[in-house]
């Protein structure tokens, strides 16, 4: 049976959800789901797909709005109406198309939405050069080797991609960073760059939610996993005691460590 | 193809040396030898009538009105966005402004009369391209639609507005001034459209405006979630697509002394070629001013080819929808090269 990691951890979580509840026309995409994340932890949430993964991350960086439940942030109750509302409470989520204009470069696209000026208006111009500075040395941070920051996004291949979303996402966040399914698109060699990422950033102290599919990939970055299925978290383990065959069981309504009431 | 290591074709191509790759891929370079070859052929068919000054300057004068719209088209298209209404919308504004100057003096009207005729019609071009901008944007009507609906509905209110025949009692001061006049030795309508294309070539390069314009053609959603107001930016780039075709409403009037209803169906043709020519890729996050600027006077050049060849001039119009043709096509064809690449 899987352990239920809750007794271990700091009293209150980072970012916490309770019953929350979206629905779709007639389809119900999420129905009184979980989940909480602590600080510095990587903690994966994984289930299957129409699980509502997807929508449990879109309500927690503040894409969608929950019909029903609450969304508590180190204790705090918080309305997420914007994703710039996530922002300002420190969340950032690098999203599975990526999010970047390809036909920007690697330094408009870390820089967008928050560019950096000269001069004032009405003459104020964007500070390229400086942009273009910080993003050589965003990717420098992350150990990331960007040939040249003013190629457009599209010309880079897709672990440089995934690099330079990740980066995005580290450079805004300050407290807890969304990863939905980063490795999905990558090879082998691009996917253990991205798991480099990700211990990197929990290393910086930010939290990481890893959305993935990825059971292996999972077991050997995570700190923790949370389960979700049919809308609900079914179940939460410690990564570390925990099997393959008791994911997949949590994942398929084999196994079910805990009944939550909405 | 090799999925082993992607990295390795990003990383060779980055050591070719960067000027020439840069020149090579950009757009311009290749719109630039598409226009002295236009030229150079234009030259050998007609030696010493083609290539002349008075000539050169005639097409600057009648490639303004095409170069201010084509400017707006240009943030319009960057958008991945149409604005189908230019030329109508032209003359809508330039409806306005003549009938204000009929109202109000007529030929001899003052300074100040010319100034506020002016104005009203480049607020009716910015109004009436927020409108269409507030139905792209907010009702999600698509731009080819919308325009064509701004389309229809600029050319009814010139006919309504007008009762369907021209207003020709433009203000002389404005005519003589604007429209015939020189500073400098060259021609207000020639230096008018080359100020307006260089500010706003700087703000489309230079500015957070442009930036955005760029970023919501190459990826609405990653701008959305980037922060930016992608809606409201949508508006005020139609309505800037508004206000070019107001601004160059009020330049066709000084220069033809006249509201010319009738002569502009075309124009939309002609300004949509000239951007997609300059570089400016239909699906938007692509393109420069510079572009277009280059590539306005490709259609306006092939017009006074063949007149001064002795081609009829309708010729223009076929050409300049094969070129436009042509140009989407080599578009579609770099777009496959690159997401190969």
């Amino acid at each position: 049976m899987g352990q239920v990691a809750e007794p271990e951890r700091p009293a209150v979580p980072l970012l916490e959800a309770r019953g929350l509840v979206k629905h779709y026309g007639s389809v119900l995409a999420l129905d009184g789901a979980s989940f909480s994340a602590y600080p510095g932890e990587v903690v994966a949430l994984i289930g299957d797909n129409g699980a509502g993964k997807s929508t449990l991350v879109k309500t927690l960086s503040g894409v969608i709005r929950p019909d029903q439940g609450q969304i508590l942030v180190g204790g705090e109750h918080v309305n997420l109406s914007s994703p710039l509302d996530a922002r300002a409470h420190g969340i950032e989520t690098v999203y599975q198309d990526l999010s970047l204009a390809p036909d920007l470069d690697a330094a408009a696209n870390l820089h967008l939405g928050r560019e950096i000026y000269r001069w004032w208006p009405p003459l104020r111009v964007l500070n390229k050069a400086e942009m273009r500075r910080r993003a050589v040395a965003a990717f420098a941070d992350l150990g990331v080797e960007l040939k040249d920051v003013t190629a457009p996004v599209a010309t880079l291949s897709g672990g440089q991609r995934q690099s330079v979303a990740v980066a995005r996402a580290v450079s805004y966040a300050s407290r807890i960073i969304f990863m939905d399914e980063p490795t999905a698109a990558l090879g082998v060699v691009q996917r253990e760059r991205v798991l480099d990422n990700i211990r990197r950033v929990r290393d910086r102290g930010i939290t990481v939610v890893l959305i993935s599919h990825n059971m292996p990939e999972v077991l050997a970055v995570a700190d923790r996993v949370e389960v979700l299925r049919m809308g609900r978290r079914v179940a939460r383990f410690i990564a570390a005691d925990t099997t393959i065959e008791q994911l997949v069981g949590a994942m398929t309504g084999a196994l079910t460590t805990e009944e939550e009431s909405a | 193809m090799t999925r082993l290591a992607p990295d390795v074709p990003a990383r060779a191509m980055a050591r070719s040396p960067l000027v020439v790759r840069r020149a090579l891929s950009a757009g311009e370079t290749w719109v630039f030898a598409a226009l002295i070859i236009l030229m150079a052929i234009f030259t050998g068919l007609a030696p010493g009538k083609f290539l002349t000054l008075n000539n050169l300057s005639l097409n600057a004068q009648t490639a303004a009105p095409f170069l201010l719209m084509a400017v707006g088209e240009t943030f319009v298209i960057l958008t991945a966005g149409i604005d189908l209404s230019v030329g109508f919308v032209l003359v809508l504004c330039g409806v306005v402004a003549g009938e204000f100057y009929l109202s109000n003096g007529g030929p001899d009207a003052g300074v100040g009369t010319i100034w506020l005729g002016a104005i009203l019609g480049l607020l009716t071009g910015a109004a009436f391209g927020a409108l269409q901008g507030f139905a792209v944007a907010k009702l999600k009507i698509p731009p080819l639609i919308a325009t064509l609906m701004g389309l229809g509905v600029a050319e009814g209110l010139s006919y309504l507005i007008t009762g369907g025949s021209d207003v020709r009692a433009v203000p002389n001061t404005l005519v003589s001034s604007i429209g015939t006049g020189y500073f400098a030795g060259v021609q207000w309508v020639i230096i008018i459209s080359f100020l307006v294309t260089l500010v706003f070539g700087l703000i489309l390069a230079y500015t957070r405006f442009g930036r955005y314009t760029y970023a919501i053609g190459s990826n609405p959603e990653a701008a959305l979630r980037a922060g930016v107001n992608v809606d409201w930016h949508l508006i005020k780039v139609y309505s800037l697509s508004g206000l070019m075709a107001g601004v160059a409403g009020i330049v066709n009037l000084a220069y033809f002394g006249t509201t010319t209803i009738s002569a502009h169906p075309l124009d939309n043709l002609t300004v949509i070629t000239a951007v997609v020519i300059g570089g400016a890729s239909l699906f938007g996050g692509r393109g420069s001013m510079l572009g277009t600027f280059i590539g306005v006077f490709i259609p306006v050049l092939l017009l006074s080819g063949l007149n001064i060849v002795g081609v009829n001039q309708y010729w223009q119009y076929i050409l300049t929808g094969l070129v436009l043709g042509a140009a989407v096509y080599l578009d579609q064809i770099r777009r496959r090269l690159r997401e190969r690449a």
